[in-house]
Formats: structure tokens, C-alpha cells, sequence
């Protein structure tokens, strides 16, 4: 998959340009601006950190999932219920509440519930043969409609759609870049990166959960429980994307929104693709799709900002077919 | 109550709401049992919808944009198979990365096009009408004719063993490429109908109005073991709640507040019973085609 990343990312790159030329703009002229507005400004950067946070965080929560031979289409389902509960504990602490106790308390919350969704997934998996991409789209339908009408009925206030604000001490620190929505988040998702890559390099843990994922019927006669395997799994690759809502809850909007942190699970798997399912690898493609998508934004005065939407799409499906491609070359 | 919520009104908004999802259910079905897994169905609903209002609005006929989005679900449906069939990429992540690109290409076309970030300007509008929109009675002859066409034709046969059994194809002479990409046409031909009928009931497309419809029929067809009458079947139940939901809030002016929640919380009841029959029930009735996502 080595060589065949750059060509992935070279034909994404010539989409990008044709559609370019299809709204008359000049590719590149156009790359060169984004590449120079995004890095030239503080306040840019910031918020390709700020999207790469949370694509990190659903995106790790896909590639450990893929590990272990699971396709975790949840993300959406295990991001929102951590927004909704980081939200609605944040908002029930006493207002006093020292950062040193609400902080810890939001982020548990926030990675409980989305463990919650992942391990639901995986027991239905390991112990009622049910596949895991149609109970995660059950389960991004079912936890959507209920954060949206337990909002609008209880928690969104007066006619709006934001939630009351988390009490101060839950507040994670903005990082002084521009003003942006880079806050202390990031390290969070560098963490979660770093424990990842120890649990797979460096523990009998990590060996499991990848043996499982190459040939379950070899795991199981080497004496590991599948099962037991595929439901921690796939709690622990819920409980990463539901830390996401650190970043959008705790760092950003201080409140439950509607629509807070939404695509985020989905294009959690482009992250995770991208990343070649390396946790390291994960953090760097999130670097640069936040690149995208805010890039998008940046030169919206001379392309229509939805072009890099596009691309997004366009990189997964240049990788899965050069990823195929270079398979069938090396067979 | 009752009866004023069961009223005729309830009937057209539910058919009107069913319409997508069958035509979705239907041609994810017939993908399916040839052996493509499709997780683009989500991705030729909402080009589908588009395409149909885009020529819709150009040519202010309706049947011209039923037209456009048969075309496009078709165009989407041969993306996927040249990235399935012929690259032999994971069929999952092309699924997946297809409606991605659904989800920006049709906003960066609404941009492009027209300007608009959000919405196209008007299309014909079909509404809540039944007799008049022809997609209705199509939807309806598809959920006959699909399953007969299946199980009983030439065409079904070599559908279904390209699905299970793709070497017994081989052994007789047929390409099971071939057979998959014929069946990928008409799956993509049905899931753009049912886009079309996405923006023409309302006169015009906006940014994600599929939201997660896609999703939701290929669960049905899961569900269903594989059963395009079943699984359009399905998607009338799911319509049906979701209608129930908006009828009775018209209804309801006071009520409890237990009685409120019950009633918001109602369209995802067959989301919940999905996964409660998924995790339940095992039959062996219900195993997918055996070659399903293989080559």
C-alpha cells in the first residue's frame, strides 16, 4: 500500500483540478492559495487542528475497529451520544465545579456513552451474529433522532438550537492560536494516538486484537476469545470517538448543539483509510483533511468551498481502489 | 383519535413517504442478491434527486426529471462497478466514499450550477399526490415485477447464482461480471427513481435530503433476507411510522408531556425493532448471498 498512496493522492488531486477548470478557475492558482492562506494565518491553522482533533479521534476509532476485522460505521452513532452526554453532564455539575473534577467528569462521560454504542455493537457481533454495519446505521439513525428530540423537547432554549451552557470549570482551554477553535483537545487526541500505537506495538493486547482481525478461526484455536476481543474492541473504538466531543463540547461551543460535530464519524474512515489503519498514520491523514476542508473554506472566493467536500469522498475512493490495485499487482 | 389521524391525508403522506425507500429497497436488493454489496444506495438517492430536479426545473416537465434521475443513479451504480468489479476495490468503502461524494458533489453542484448553497430553484412539484405522480404507480409495479423478475426469469437466474454461486455461472458459459453490472444498472435505475421522487414531491432539491434514507433501506433489505417484496414491504412500515409521527402531532395540540415523547420518538420505532430482529432472530432464511462482497 506504500507506493500506491502517493498515486491515490496524486489522482484525488487531479479531480480537485478538473473541477476547478469545470467552474473556470485556474488549479493552479488555486492550490497555491489555499496552500499560502491556510499556512500563512494563525487563525487558519488553528482550525486545521481544531478538524483534525476530532477526525484523529472517529478515526482511530474506525482503524482499531478495522484491526480487528470490524468495519466501525458508527462514528456517528458514538460521537453524537458523547456530545449529548458530555453536554448534559457538563450542564448538571454544580456551577462551582473545579476544572480539576469537571473535566475529568465530562470527558469520562463523553467516552462512556460512545463505549456504551461501540460495545453494544460488538456484543450484537460476537454474541448474536448481527453485522456490524447494519446495527452502527441503526444505531446512527436511533441515537440522531434522539439527541434531536430530547433537544428541542428539553434542552435547546427558547425557539433556538443550542443547549445552556457547560458550567466554566469543564471548559478546556483555547490554544492562543488566532483566535480559533484549537483548544486543548488536541492533546487528547495526540494521547489517545500514542496509547493506541503502544497497545498495538507493545502489548500481548494489541497482538490479540490484530490477530483476530488477520484469520479469527487462527486466533481462536491460538486460545483467544474472539468474542471477548471483538466487544472490547469495539467499546474501546466507541469510547475514542465519543472523546471527540472534548474538542466540540468542552473546547469549542461549551453547549449542546444540533448538528455539533456532525460528518465527523463518517469521515472518520477516510481518516482511518488514509492513515493506512497506522495510528500515527490516522493522525496525519487528519492533518490533512482538516487541511482540505478548511483550504475549502479559504479560497471560497474562488471556488465553490463544497469542491474539497468532494475530494474528501474522491481521496477514499482513490485509496480503496489503488489499495486493490496494488494488491492484484503484487499476487 | 384514531380516526381522525387514519384519515386519507395520512394514506397520501404515507405512500408519499414510502415511495423512496421501496424504489431504494428494491434496487439495493436486486444488487445485493447478484453479489455487490451496496452502501451507495444513499449516494444514488441524493444524485438521483438532484438530477431530477436539475432537469425538472431546465425542462419544467416532471416526467423528464423522473428521467434525469434514473440516469443518474444509473451513472452512479457504473461508478461503482468499474471501482468494484473491474479495480476490485473494497465494496463497503467504495459505498461509503460514493456518498461522501454524493453529499459534496451535489452541494458543489447546487453551487456551481445555481449559485444557491442550499437549495434548487423550483422543480415540478408532485406533493402529497397519489393519482397523479406516476412514480407511485411505478413504485408499486416494481414491487410486483422486481421479486417475479428475480426469482422466475432467465435474468433473475443468472442474477441470483452470480450471487451465490458465481463459478456455476462460469461453468455455463456467462460472465458473472457482466451478469453484476446488468444488475448494478437496474438497482441504480430504481434507487435514482426513488431520488427523483425525493425532490419532486417537494418541487425542488436540497443539500442532504436523503438524509440516511439509503442507510435505512439497505438495513430493509438485510432484514429481509434478501427479499426485494419483503424489503419493499419493510420500507412501508418504516413510511408508516414516520407518517403516524407527523399526523398525530398535528393532532395533538395539549397532551401529557409522556405522551409527547412517545410521539416524537415514534419514527424511530422501526429502527429499533430492526435491531432488535437483526439481534434476535437467526434464521438460516436470512443468510445473505453466499457470494455477497466476494469476487
Amino acid at each position: 500500500m506504500r507506493r500506491s498512496l502517493p498515486v491515490a493522492l496524486l489522482a484525488s488531486m487531479a479531480v480537485g483540478s478538473i473541477l476547478m477548470l469545470v467552474v473556470g478557475a485556474s488549479p493552479g492558482h488555486v492550490w497555491w492559495t489555499m496552500v499560502t492562506r491556510v499556512l500563512g494565518s494563525e487563525y487558519q491553522v488553528g482550525q486545521v487542528l481544531y478538524k483534525a482533533t476530532g477526525l484523529a479521534l472517529t478515526g482511530l476509532a474506525v482503524s482499531v475497529a478495522l484491526d480487528a476485522g470490524l468495519f466501525n460505521i458508527g462514528g456517528e452513532a458514538q460521537l453524537g451520544a458523547g456530545i449529548f452526554a458530555c453536554a448534559l453532564v457538563g450542564t448538571a455539575l454544580p456551577a462551582g465545579t473545579p476544572a480539576i473534577v469537571a473535566i475529568p467528569v465530562c470527558t469520562l462521560a463523553a467516552a462512556a456513552a460512545g463505549g456504551a454504542i461501540g460495545g453494544a455493537i460488538g456484543f450484537l457481533r460476537a454474541k448474536r451474529d448481527a453485522h456490524e454495519v447494519i446495527t452502527s446505521i441503526m444505531f446512527n439513525a436511533i441515537v440522531a433522532g434522539v439527541v434531536l428530540v430530547e433537544g428541542s423537547e428539553h434542552i435547546f432554549q427558547g425557539g433556538t438550537t443550542t443547549g445552556p451552557a457547560i458550567v466554566p470549570g469543564a471548559e478546556l482551554p483555547r490554544l492562543p492560536l488566532g483566535g480559533s477553535a484549537a483548544n486543548c483537545a488536541l492533546f487528547i487526541a495526540i494521547a489517545a494516538v500514542a496509547l493506541v500505537w503502544w497497545l498495538r506495538a507493545r502489548t500481548t493486547w494489541g497482538q490479540a486484537w490484530l490477530a483476530v482481525g488477520r484469520d479469527p478461526d487462527a486466533a481462536r484455536h491460538a486460545g483467544i476469545s474472539v468474542a471477548r476481543v471483538q466487544i472490547l474492541v469495539m467499546a474501546g473504538a466507541g469510547a475514542l470517538a465519543g472523546l471527540a466531543a472534548t474538542s466540540f463540547v468542552m473546547g469549542h461551543k461549551h453547549a449542546l448543539e444540533e448538528g455539533l460535530g456532525a460528518g465527523t464519524g463518517l469521515l472518520g474512515i477516510v481518516a482511518a483509510l488514509l492513515g493506512r489503519l497506522h495510528p500515527v498514520g490516522v493522525g496525519i491523514a487528519s492533518l490533512l483533511l482538516g487541511f482540505l476542508s478548511v483550504g475549502g473554506l479559504a479560497v471560497g472566493d474562488l471556488v465553490p468551498k463544497e469542491l474539497t467536500e468532494v475530494l474528501l469522498g474522491v481521496v477514499l475512493l482513490a485509496v480503496a481502489t489503488a489499495a486493490a490495485w496494488e494488491r492484484r499487482a503484487a499476487a | 383519535m384514531i380516526a381522525s389521524v387514519l384519515t386519507l391525508a395520512f394514506l397520501a403522506q404515507a405512500i408519499r413517504i414510502a415511495v423512496p425507500y421501496a424504489f431504494a429497497a428494491l434496487g439495493g436488493a436486486v444488487q445485493e442478491r447478484s453479489g455487490v454489496i451496496d452502501l451507495a444506495l444513499e449516494a444514488k438517492l441524493l444524485f438521483g434527486a438532484f438530477a431530477a430536479a436539475a432537469v425538472g426545473h431546465a425542462t419544467g416537465s416532471a416526467v423528464c426529471g423522473i428521467a434525469g434521475g434514473v440516469a443518474a443513479g444509473m451513472t452512479v451504480a457504473l461508478v461503482q462497478a468499474w471501482c468494484a468489479l473491474w479495480l476490485a476495490a473494497d465494496q463497503v468503502i467504495i459505498g461509503v466514499a460514493l456518498n461522501v461524494i454524493a453529499l459534496g458533489g451535489t452541494r458543489f453542484l447546487l453551487q456551481a450550477i445555481y449559485h444557491e448553497g442550499a437549495n434548487s430553484p423550483p422543480a415540478p412539484a408532485y406533493g402529497d399526490a397519489v393519482l397523479t405522480n406516476p412514480l407511485v404507480p411505478a413504485a408499486i409495479v416494481c414491487a410486483l415485477m422486481v421479486p417475479l423478475a428475480v426469482r422466475r426469469t432467465r435474468w433473475g437466474l443468472r442474477l441470483r447464482a452470480a450471487g451465490d454461486r458465481p463459478d456455476a455461472l462460469v461453468a455455463v458459459g456467462v460472465s458473472p461480471r457482466r451478469t453484476r453490472l446488468h444488475a448494478m444498472l437496474v438497482g441504480g435505475a430504481l434507487a435514482g427513481a426513488g431520488g427523483a421522487q425525493l425532490s419532486l414531491a417537494v418541487g425542488g432539491f436540497s443539500a442532504d435530503m436523503s438524509s440516511g434514507r439509503g442507510y435505512i433501506a439497505l438495513a430493509m433489505v438485510i432484514l429481509s433476507g434478501w427479499r426485494p417484496a419483503l424489503a419493499a414491504l419493510a420500507c412501508v412500515g418504516v413510511a408508516a411510522a414516520q407518517a403516524l409521527s407527523v399526523q398525530v402531532q398535528m393532532h395533538m395540540a395539549g397532551g401529557g408531556e409522556l405522551r409527547r415523547q412517545i410521539v416524537d420518538l415514534a419514527p424511530l420505532l422501526p429502527y429499533v425493532v430492526t435491531l432488535l430482529v437483526i439481534s434476535l432472530y437467526r434464521g438460516r432464511d436470512r443468510s445473505p448471498p453466499s457470494a455477497l462482497g466476494k469476487l
